[in-house]
């Protein structure tokens, strides 16, 4: 609307008040602006010391998750492999027997591996998991220095055994 | 005036010629050094300051509070490869930072820092001192025109001819609004200038001359950040139409040089303002070095804020700034001066 106007149309209250001393003025102002700037803190977050809070929805790094007395969730049905649009996931199943039972189900994954370097973190394996077992976590800070390490592991990915160890956080620490 | 002794000199080192040139080349190196490790801290407080005044810390990973940044930073670009692109001026190319460095330090050997225990803290004392810091601070136009010539880039001759024509319009104001000191303290000794003392009823000692003459200084003021490249003036370099102008094609330690240059004339105008218009080494009780040194702060820090806050200027509306509002006015301040003396004396 202002910018359709011409200068004489303008109402004199939509000029800006003209002259050296309003200019001076105006300097002033932006100083004083700046200056309120320099004596109140930083806004800045010092990142490897402190680090942003981030929501517990956060998309990172994926842990694969066991059931309170230990026994892995993933029953490697494979669900989340064929739901990654980037097939980024290998999941080899095999047979849960009542001497080596490690998933609570028929079958368990015995090789599960994650290309981190492929993945998007679009999430879709955790939509797609029946029991909840693939779940994507809080970590963010994935640099490494070899593509091969990024191939993670099912050791890597896998939660610590509760008896052991604390469990993952999440959210901020 | 014997150098570098107002008292009387029991051991004759300072009478000895000999002697004399010993302790002229001391004070030289000794100069470099001090001026090199102030351009450093420039830097390092530009830096902060700025950060501060934007709501961010600024340096502080290298060293305490990152005060060896600029060391940190001297290094990298001191092993940096020092390349020049094809069809440059081989010659020119190589002096125009040489020329900015050198003129940038000359100006140094006539200001005095201060009287100290019957030591005089100068170089050179010579009678036309501002006169030889015009001159050599002139010297800048053909560093930074000759390098962004000598570039073989249109950016960088685009920023060599802003340049010149900024400096050209802007130093006669500089020079203009100088006039009156000279007028009141009948001298262009900086050492006379800065300790000018008034004589008033029953006031007898140090006056800063910002109250005698303050039209002059703020167009020293102003003028001093366009003599000097800074923002909002610093249409020479403008990132953001001309890349760097006429620093586009240097690297390594050539970009050090135009860097060292444009940061030691910074301290040099700080320096001149608070010479000039604040009694240079007078201030209470205060020491004289740590008097001087904090009017120097002081200036640089007003510096550093005008560029945290203002934005560049139109390069016509810099000309019109030059031409038709500060250079008038220096002579209207010159002209009025000049009469009110008259009517005083």
């Amino acid at each position: 609307m202002s910018e359709e106007m011409e200068p004489e149309q303008r109402t004199p209250a939509e000029h800006p008040p003209q002259g050296v001393l309003a200019d001076v003025a105006a300097l002033a102002k932006g100083l004083a602006t700046t200056f309120g700037e320099m004596v109140r803190k930083p806004v800045t977050l010092e990142y490897p010391e402190s680090k942003s809070p981030r929501s517990e929805r956060w998309r990172g790094r994926h842990y694969l998750r066991r059931y309170e007395n230990g026994l892995e969730r993933c029953i490697g049905c494979e669900l989340c492999a064929a739901n990654c649009p980037v097939g980024c996931i290998l999941v080899i199943a095999a047979e849960n027997t009542d001497e080596h039972r490690v998933s609570p189900g028929e079958r368990y994954a015995k090789v599960y591996e994650i290309n981190m370097l492929r993945c998007i973190f679009c999430g879709y394996c955790e939509e797609a998991c029946p029991v909840q077992a693939i779940v994507l976590g809080p970590i963010y800070e994935l640099s490494d220095t070899s593509r091969d390490k990024f191939v993670y592991t099912k050791e890597m990915l896998l939660e610590p055994n509760p008896d052991q160890q604390e469990p993952i956080y999440v959210g901020r620490k | 005036m014997r150098p570098f002794l107002t008292a009387p000199d029991p051991y004759g080192v300072f009478s000895n010629p000999i002697g004399h040139w010993i302790i002229v080349v001391v004070a030289m190196v000794l100069l470099v050094f001090v001026l090199l490790t102030t351009t450093a801290y420039t830097v390092w407080m530009e830096r902060v300051a700025l950060g501060r005044l934007q709501s961010r810390p600024g340096p502080n990973r290298v060293g305490p509070y990152g005060l060896l940044q600029m060391a940190a930073d001297g290094i990298k670009l001191a092993f940096k490869e020092s390349f020049a692109p094809h069809g440059v001026d081989p010659l020119l190319f190589v002096v125009a930072p040489m020329i900015i460095v050198a003129s940038a330090f000359l100006a140094w050997a006539v200001i005095p820092f201060g009287i100290w225990y019957g030591f005089t803290y100068w170089i050179a004392d010579l009678n036309i001192g501002i006169l030889l810091i015009f001159a050599v601070g002139a010297m800048n136009v053909y560093a930074i025109m000759l390098g962004g010539w000598a570039s073989n880039n249109k950016y960088s001759l685009l920023g060599g001819l802003r340049s010149a024509a900024q400096l050209i319009s802007y130093e006669m104001s500089l020079g203009l609004s100088l006039v009156p000191i000279f007028m009141i303290t009948g001298s262009l000794r900086l050492q006379t200038i800065a300790t000018y003392h008034a004589h008033w009823g029953w006031y007898s000692g140090p006056l800063p001359l910002v109250i005698l003459a303050p039209a002059s200084f703020v167009i020293y003021l102003i003028s001093a950040v366009a003599e000097t490249n800074r923002t909002p003036f610093d249409l020479p370099e403008a990132e953001q139409e001309l890349i760097g102008g006429y620093l586009t094609e240097y690297s390594g330690l050539k970009f050090v040089c135009f860097y060292l240059g444009e940061y030691v004339n910074m301290v040099t105008v700080a320096a001149l303002a608070s010479l000039i218009f604040f009694a240079g080494w007078f201030l209470w009780v205060v020491p004289p070095f740590l008097a001087l040194g904090a009017k120097i702060v002081g200036f640089l820090f007003l510096y550093i804020w005008l560029r945290a806050t203002l934005p560049r200027l139109r390069y016509d509306q810099l000309m019109r700034l030059g031409w038709k509002v500060l250079l008038p006015l220096s002579l209207i301040n010159v002209v009025v001066t000049a009469v009110v003396l008259v009517a005083v004396q």
